[in-house]
């Protein structure tokens, strides 16, 4: 038994100095707890951009590609429709699109890069169902827009550049994802390259 | 304001009594070896594998089909999953060469003696679960060695006789091992075997705890009230559970002085296991087995099935004896002896220090029989072998015959009353 | 109480070699971290084996990017077309055909390292001989009766076998034993990659935790000490 005076001092800088150690150690070792949790390499590469080729696309005609596990909506829209776009402005919630649902380039009156290529993700801003595409017959949801989407599950409404209308339970406009088009049949879904 | 707090939660759950009695005021004999360490190694080791487990299962896929792959998802896929994977089978190998040692202290120390029978059953009931636990765990990757191993291991249920057949069959959940079998193991690897593992180590260290740590000498440290003059008590501040019935000699608290002393016993602990974990995870085949590295084939058996080098030496015994059910008998039988350990030493000294020379031979042959029935264990039948391992089986069981029979009339040294400075 | 150690001890060689008599393998001495001579073997794999041995559990960007190889090139030169670079390395072999031509379906590679040794890979390439009897008109001194045709015959040239069992120098192949022996070992050094993509990570990483280790060993003991001059 030493019989020196205990040098609490010594004691506390020890101490200390072996926690500070010791505590990076701890996190040093928490590292691949917590880095395990990111997207792995297969949820990565599922993640990928997707092409889609646009060539064969009529007017009127919507396709649905997949990215990321959601679907995202095609479609070609012809003059009248884009020429219509404006005249229901006053009974959208958000006709300029000012809420960020869609990237910069895609911040206009059509939504889009391409004016007759609308591309939204077909997922409805209320609680995720998909939106069924009404061609003709919109006009029984909404009064003189003749094409529009529907959500069936609680009756939100879109118009042809994804914008939604007022007195539904979504909130905003149907989100726009980044794309390009690399050239003029191919679309690539999850890229930015924003032509105007 | 936080000492407030502190009462509030004493006042309807005693943490900080808790913490007196087992931690800051717990008596510890002062004289602990190298021999005592592997106690919270065995702890560090647990506690590894059990947030490992769990992060691996994040990512496993327990299915026959999907196994393997997942396996390789994480080495490959998942950000630092090779470094989880790792650590969960190094973990596994280290766990029983620290119980190995953790149970060869306790035969040398006579930590096993009255009044610690009960730790010691705990103890074996806790090595009997970590088998199992293990044994399940390897069929997990779904290797080619996973297997081939779990078939050899199960079929032994089918030497008993009458419902041996039977047995087997609704262990398998299936004709042969298959999805089925690795779908019960993994819920049983996974939920049920740990929880037991963790209340079985709960339940060992509370009855550690009610009877105090053994030491190297053999002494016993608490001494009846009023024995000791007050200059010889411990200086040090023991809590009134003890104090009130003993007086109390050659102890020092556990926190500080053994949480001290076990850091860094951890900390040179895992500079082994990451030396090994880093630069040869696979333990030169002994910790990953080569032919688990390909997906298991029921129609292709590994040139030489062996179990994982720490069931080794059970799997000698059971080889040796060329009887399925006398086998299979045999080597429960070596675990059965390790349980009656406490009633096979009729003796009352405990430490290897102050016990005959025959004593000391006896643990010394046991140890190194041990050693080479767990060496045969990984190696493939010979006469060779078999003959060595018919010996090295003797020596095994004769340690139990042999003490049972000196330990009656022992020529043991005189035991000190105070731990001595060694 | 010594004798009987020694006696022991004598005893362990016999036990080590009574594990059987192992296979005599060249040493494939290949080197991880030369990269050049991965991406040679990555090429040769492409070339050589993927036509029938997948290696199902590699993906192309991964292999890429720890190559040193871009998307761009690795699209341009390694890959099929259809494929994306986040896929796994597949061939397009129907397995049970496969089975029909070759006595057994030709085994998935990523990690025939892992389960054979990559001196195992190295000699096994190198030690295929002529013997009339087989389907395709070869044997394999590493693996007996191998269902596999010497697909590098071209560019090894053709070997034969002695009655004790001694393999010839290979003649008419459009390589020379060098040029051949350091084809293999970039192909060797390419499946050992893709047993453990991660290993020279694992290895660098070891440094540095264990060298924390040995810093946080240093407070701690100091610390341990600190507090037992109460004890002794």
């Amino acid at each position: 038994m030493s019989n020196a005076p205990v040098n609490n001092g010594r004691r506390r800088f020890l101490t200390a100095a072996t926690s500070v150690v010791g505590g990076i150690g701890v996190v040093g070792v928490a590292v691949p707890f917590i880095g395990s949790w990111n997207p792995s390499a297969r949820a990565k590469a599922a993640g990928a951009p997707v092409e889609v080729n646009v060539s064969k696309i009529e007017p009127g005609q919507l396709i649905r590609a997949e990215w990321r596990g959601k679907p995202v909506y095609v479609v070609r829209r012809s003059e009248e429709i884009l020429s219509g776009l404006s005249a229901h402005d006053d009974q959208l919630k958000d006709p300029q699109s000012e809420v960020p649902q869609q990237p910069a380039y895609a911040m206009n009156a059509h939504r889009s890069i391409k004016p007759d290529l609308l591309v939204a993700l077909g997922v409805c801003t209320h609680l995720g169902c998909a939106p069924t595409y009404r061609k003709g017959d919109f006009d029984q949801e909404v009064a003189g827009v003749k094409d529009g989407f529907y959500c069936p599950c609680h009756g939100s409404k879109f118009d042809m550049a994804g914008r939604v209308f007022q007195n539904v339970p979504a909130p905003t406009n149907l989100m726009v994802p980044e794309h390009s088009f690399p050239n003029e049949d191919t679309l690539l879904i999850g890229v930015s390259g924003g032509e105007a | 304001m936080s000492f407030k707090l502190m009462d509030w939660i004493e006042q309807r759950l005693p943490l900080m009594e808790a913490i007196n009695k087992h931690v800051t005021q717990y008596p510890a004999p002062k004289n602990f070896n190298f021999w005592y360490v592997f106690g919270i190694l065995a702890s560090v080791v647990l506690v590894n594998q059990l947030l490992t487990g769990v992060w691996l299962t994040m990512n496993y896929e327990p299915s026959g089909e999907g196994a393997f792959a997942s396996v390789e998802y994480i080495m490959r896929d998942v950000d630092y999953g090779w470094l989880l994977r790792y650590m969960h089978s190094t973990g596994a190998s280290a766990f029983f060469v620290v119980i190995y040692m953790h149970m060869f202290r306790g035969m040398m120390y006579g930590s096993y003696q009255k009044p610690r029978e009960l730790l010691w059953l705990f103890g074996m009931l806790i090595f009997l679960v970590l088998m199992a636990e293990a044994f399940m765990g390897y069929l997990l990757p779904w290797g080619n060695m996973s297997y081939w191993g779990a078939q050899v291991i199960i079929s032994i249920f089918g030497a008993i006789p009458i419902i041996g057949d039977d047995l087997t069959l609704w262990i398998r959940g299936d004709y042969v091992i298959s999805g089925a079998t690795l779908n019960r193991f993994f819920a049983l690897h996974v939920i049920a075997l740990p929880l037991v593992l963790v209340v079985l180590v709960f339940l060992h260290i509370l009855a550690l705890h009610e009877v105090g740590s053994n030491n190297p000498d053999g002494t016993n440290i608490k001494k009846p009230k009023g024995s000791v003059a007050p200059e010889e008590l411990s200086k040090f501040a023991f809590h009134e559970q003890y104090t009130k019935k003993y007086d109390i000699v050659d102890a020092i608290p556990f926190h500080p002085y053994y949480t001290v002393k076990d850091l860094v016993a951890i900390v040179i602990f895992l500079i082994i296991f990451c030396g090994v974990m880093f630069f040869a995870p696979e333990g030169g085949g002994y910790f990953i087995e080569a032919p688990n590295f390909e997906p298991a084939n029921g129609l292709k058996t590994p040139e030489h099935i062996a179990p994982v080098w720490y069931f080794g030496p059970f799997y000698t015994i059971l080889r040796i004896i060329p009887d399925k059910l006398l086998g299979a008998v045999g080597m429960f039988g070596a675990i059965i002896a390790l349980f009656m350990l406490p009633w096979c030493d009729r003796g009352v000294v405990k430490s290897i220090r102050y016990r005959c020379t025959a004593h000391t031979v006896n643990l010394v042959q046991f140890a190194i029989c041990f050693i080479i029935l767990g060496v045969l264990g990984t190696l493939p039948a010979s006469p060779l072998n078999n003959m060595i391992g018919v010996v090295a089986s003797l020596g095994y069981f004769g340690f139990f015959v042999a003490i049972w029979i000196y330990s009656k009339n022992e020529k043991t040294k005189p035991v000190p009353d105070r731990v001595t400075g060694k | 109480m010594k004798k009987f150690i020694i006696a022991v001890l004598a005893v362990f060689p016999m036990l080590v070699s009574a594990a059987g008599p192992s296979m005599q393998l060249d040493a494939a001495n290949n080197d991880l971290r030369d990269k050049a001579s991965l991406k040679r073997g990555f090429e040769a794999y492409i070339n050589n084996c993927l036509a029938c041995h997948q290696l199902q559990y590699q993906r192309y960007n991964r292999t890429f990017a720890d190559l040193g190889i871009s998307d761009e090139d690795g699209l341009a030169n390694y890959m099929y077309t259809g494929e994306k670079v986040g896929d796994h390395i597949t061939n397009t072999m129907p397995a049970k055909d496969a089975a029909k031509w070759f006595g057994g379906a030709p085994p998935d590679l990523t990690l025939e390292a892992r389960f054979r040794s990559p001196d195992w890979i190295y000699t096994y390439l190198q030690s295929f001989y002529v013997d009339e009897s087989r389907p395709f008109g070869v044997n394999n001194k590493v693996f007996k009766d191998v269902g596999m045709p010497h697909v590098l015959q071209n560019l090894q040239g053709v070997k034969t076998i002695d009655e004790h069992g001694n393999l010839s120098e290979a003649t008419g192949g459009s390589m020379t034993t060098e040029e051949y022996d350091t084809f293999v070992r970039d192909l060797t050094n390419f499946l050992e990659y893709t047993g453990e993509p991660n290993k020279l990570e694992r290895e660098s990483l070891g440094y540095w935790v264990i060298g924390f280790l040995f810093i946080l060993l240093f407070f701690a003991y100091l610390l341990k000490k600190e507090y037992w001059r109460d004890v002794h």
